[in-house]
């Protein structure tokens, strides 16, 4: 009667070693076959739904399939550090620069920008609705000790809110600001969840289900200004990288075409991402 | 998808839908979870048995330490998966980073500790009370293992299930070395943290629903297994 | 199997014991002792508890090293088997205890089967063959344990406690099965305390008491003049201390 058990245990252990064989021919699968690049991006370009939009039509016409590891900035710099990535599409121009500097990248380009938002409670405890500047919305928050919700991780909207603070003359800190060291949909869960300030990419927040009490008070400002930029990295320190093809998608991003694409996608009747190749 | 009907509604959608999406991401789940598990089982289960046989200076230290592996967090064992094969590393030769291949490995890592642990305690119990027998029988202890593993095998399946268990439920470790890529790389864990993110909680959870059903359906499985197994050797 | 009936002669090899110690913890607890057994002879080993009678068994199997002295079979070691006082049966079915058995000792994969089957039929459980050992009574899995040393036909069958677990049927079979072994040429050497056990299997006594050999001898001698005091005190069933 074990007999039987014995033949099912052994089947067990031929499926496993068959599926081990199976995901590791999955994951070569493509390298041989058809073409594709990783495209290291963050998280706020993924969540929006910017990429469900754009890449099939870079897809449909080059035949090359782009996979995005969406992350956060800082975590997307050290994976093409590292030459896990074969393109990069980030939002800290600050950073990108440094990134050309040092030597990893080789070229960099404008493609498109959107802008960050204040949102708050219903209520403004704060008042920022009627702040003329975004440095004076800050003031008012940080005079109310409004409790405020730092990403604080570093990525590139939280180097934007940093430098932010920094021009409004505020050093912020102690109860009230609270770096959360999440994403941006996490960062804003947790707002929505302690009635908290919070800045955000127009593009996450427009695309936000959970917002409940929260709502944008505060926008438009020049400062608020959030470029997004594409880099190709060195062939020179990462020869195994698929240079050609990040190019290729480089390159589609700054054509027209690519412009298009970005000027067209929208979210519930809204444009997020505002074109701007040279 | 994610109507204000709640979580249940979006699951049972989710499910009676049968969107291709879904389906894709729960098949890549499943087959991750358990290759991973059946690796760490096969060399997992002899592994424990030879710690549970042989005594060798050391040996409590190693033991001590497999103990403390269990509780390694998954973002830890992904972080040094992520170095080995990142091209970086001293694997990036390979090219596996961001493949189910690199998933998998990432939870080798994670369910190996379990299964060699929890193995090694099943089969010590059952050692002690057979090894004057076996002895006896003239039996190495090495031709032992084998034995003592087909003996223990209702306990080691539930070790197996805890290791698969471990398995399908952490997002740390696939997140960091698989990338959450779309259609590739995406498991269940990792679109309940993408859905998260954006906000459609119902979305996320429906998806948690569901993958907590597939671990019931497993484990489902193999308690009826163990059952009827169990009421025919006593 | 009824060849050697009557077993006079035999070439399992003599036992030999020299100054055999076992201490655990800085505590001796048997030793050091000397003994000689030949032939296919019926030996009880006896004493109250605690007198060492398993440490001997299991010095002697091998499945303790001495701490000090040497066990020695002169010439070659035999085949052996062991039974022990709470059998251990593996989680299988009766048949298939005893085609591992089998199997380890590298009996050919077709043979073990009938073999096995022979087996229990001898040993009276031919009806339980398909049922789990571990849910057999406790005179089954003794009858079971037996049959498995059948099968590995043994020169020297080493029995500790075998019966004192069960009721009176259930020990008849044990001696029943005990007698079989012994016409078929097997030296047995079997722990027990009780005396009247004894007296129906002995052809020798070694009398073990407080991890010393009191006495070795021929049963008859030993239960109708004892040398010791200790035995003595044994025998009238009062308590040795």
């Amino acid at each position: 009667m074990h007999h039987k058990t014995r033949i099912a245990l052994t089947a067990i252990g031929i499926l496993g070693l068959s599926m081990a064989a199976q995901a590791h021919a999955q994951g070569s699968e493509s390298e041989d076959g058809e073409k594709y690049i990783t495209l290291a991006s963050t998280t706020s370009t993924e969540n929006s739904g910017l990429f469900d939009a754009i890449i099939p039509q870079f897809t449909d016409k080059t035949g090359i399939e782009v996979r995005v590891v969406a992350v956060g900035t800082g975590q997307a710099f050290e994976i093409a550090r590292r030459g896990d990535a074969d393109s990069l599409l980030v939002h800290d121009t600050a950073g990108e620069e440094r990134f050309v500097e040092e030597g990893y990248g080789t070229e960099r380009a404008n493609v498109m920008y959107n802008d960050f938002v204040i949102i708050g409670p219903g209520g403004d405890p704060a008042g920022i609705a009627d702040a003329e500047t975004v440095a004076e919305a800050l003031q008012l928050i940080a005079e109310a000790e409004a409790p405020f919700a730092s990403r604080g991780d570093d990525s590139g909207t939280n180097r934007a809110e940093l430098r932010l603070w920094e021009a409004a003359g505020v050093e912020p800190g102690g109860e009230w600001y609270r770096e959360l060291g999440s994403g941006m949909g996490p960062t804003l869960n947790t707002a929505a969840g302690m009635d908290a300030y919070v800045m955000s990419d127009r593009a996450t927040w427009v695309a936000f289900e959970n917002p409940q009490n929260l709502e944008l008070l505060f926008e438009g400002d020049e400062a608020l200004f959030n470029q997004y930029g594409s880099l190709l990295i060195s062939e020179e320190r990462h020869p195994h990288l698929k240079h050609d093809l990040a190019e290729q998608w480089h390159q589609w991003l700054l054509s027209a075409e690519g412009q298009q694409a970005i000027g067209d996608f929208t979210v519930n009747g809204q444009q997020l991402f505002f074109p701007n190749a040279e | 998808m994610a109507s204000d009907a709640g979580a249940f509604a979006t699951a049972l959608d989710l499910i009676l839908g049968l969107d291709p999406d879904l389906l894709g991401i729960v098949a890549l789940s499943l087959r991750v979870s358990l290759t991973a598990v059946a690796i760490a089982t096969l060399v997992g289960l002899p592994l424990g048995a030879a710690l549970a046989l042989w005594r060798f200076p050391g040996h409590g230290a190693v033991v001590v330490a497999l103990n403390a592996l269990m509780g390694l967090p998954p973002v830890v064992a992904g972080l040094c998966v992520y170095l080995l094969l990142s091209r970086a590393g001293p694997l990036g030769e390979l090219g596996l980073l961001f493949t189910p291949t690199a998933m998998v490995v990432a939870q080798v890592v994670l369910v190996l500790p379990i299964i060699a642990a929890l193995a090694r305690q099943q089969v010590e119990e059952l050692h002690h009370e057979y090894r004057e027998q076996l002895t006896s029988l003239g039996l190495s202890r090495l031709r032992m293992i084998p034995t003592l593993l087909w003996d223990a095998r209702l306990g080691l399946v539930t070790v197996v299930l805890a290791g698969f268990g471990r398995a399908s439920a952490e997002v740390g470790a696939v997140m960091i070395v698989g990338g959450n890529i779309d259609g590739v790389t995406r498991v269940m864990t990792t679109a309940i943290v993408l859905e998260t993110s954006k906000g459609d909680l119902p979305l996320a959870l429906g998806l948690g629903i569901v993958l907590l059903g597939l671990v019931a359906l497993v484990n489902a499985g193999a308690y009826l297994v163990g059952e009827t197994s169990r009421r025919r050797l006593g | 199997m009824n060849d050697m009936a009557t077993p006079t002669l035999t070439g399992t090899p003599p036992l030999e014991l020299q100054g055999v110690t076992f201490t655990h913890r800085g505590q001796r607890l048997l030793g050091p002792l000397d003994l000689r057994l030949t032939g296919c002879r019926r030996t009880l080993v006896m004493g109250p508890n605690g007198a060492g009678k398993s440490l001997l068994m299991r010095l002697a199997h091998g499945l303790l090293a001495p701490s000090a002295g040497r066990v020695d079979w002169q010439g070659r070691t035999p085949r052996q088997a062991m039974v022990f006082q709470r059998p251990v049966l593996l989680k299988r079915s009766a048949l298939a205890n005893l085609t591992y058995a089998l199997a380890v000792n590298g009996t050919p994969r077709p043979e073990r089967r009938t073999r096995a089957r022979e087996a229990l039929e001898r040993f009276g459980l031919a009806a339980l063959e398909k049922r789990p050992a571990r849910v057999l009574s406790g005179g089954e899995q003794q009858r079971l344990a037996l049959a498995r040393a059948w099968l590995l036909d043994p020169e020297v069958l080493f029995l500790d406690e075998p019966t004192s677990a069960l009721d009176p049927a259930a020990i008849q079979a044990v001696e029943d099965a005990v007698q079989e072994f012994h016409r078929r040429g097997t030296r047995i050497l079997m722990s027990s305390h009780d005396l009247h056990q004894a007296r129906r299997l002995a052809d020798e006594v070694l009398f073990l008491n407080a991890g010393r050999l009191i006495e070795h001898g021929d049963a008859a001698t030993f239960f109708t003049a004892p040398a010791s005091r200790e035995a003595r005190a044994f025998i009238r069933g009062e308590l040795v201390l």
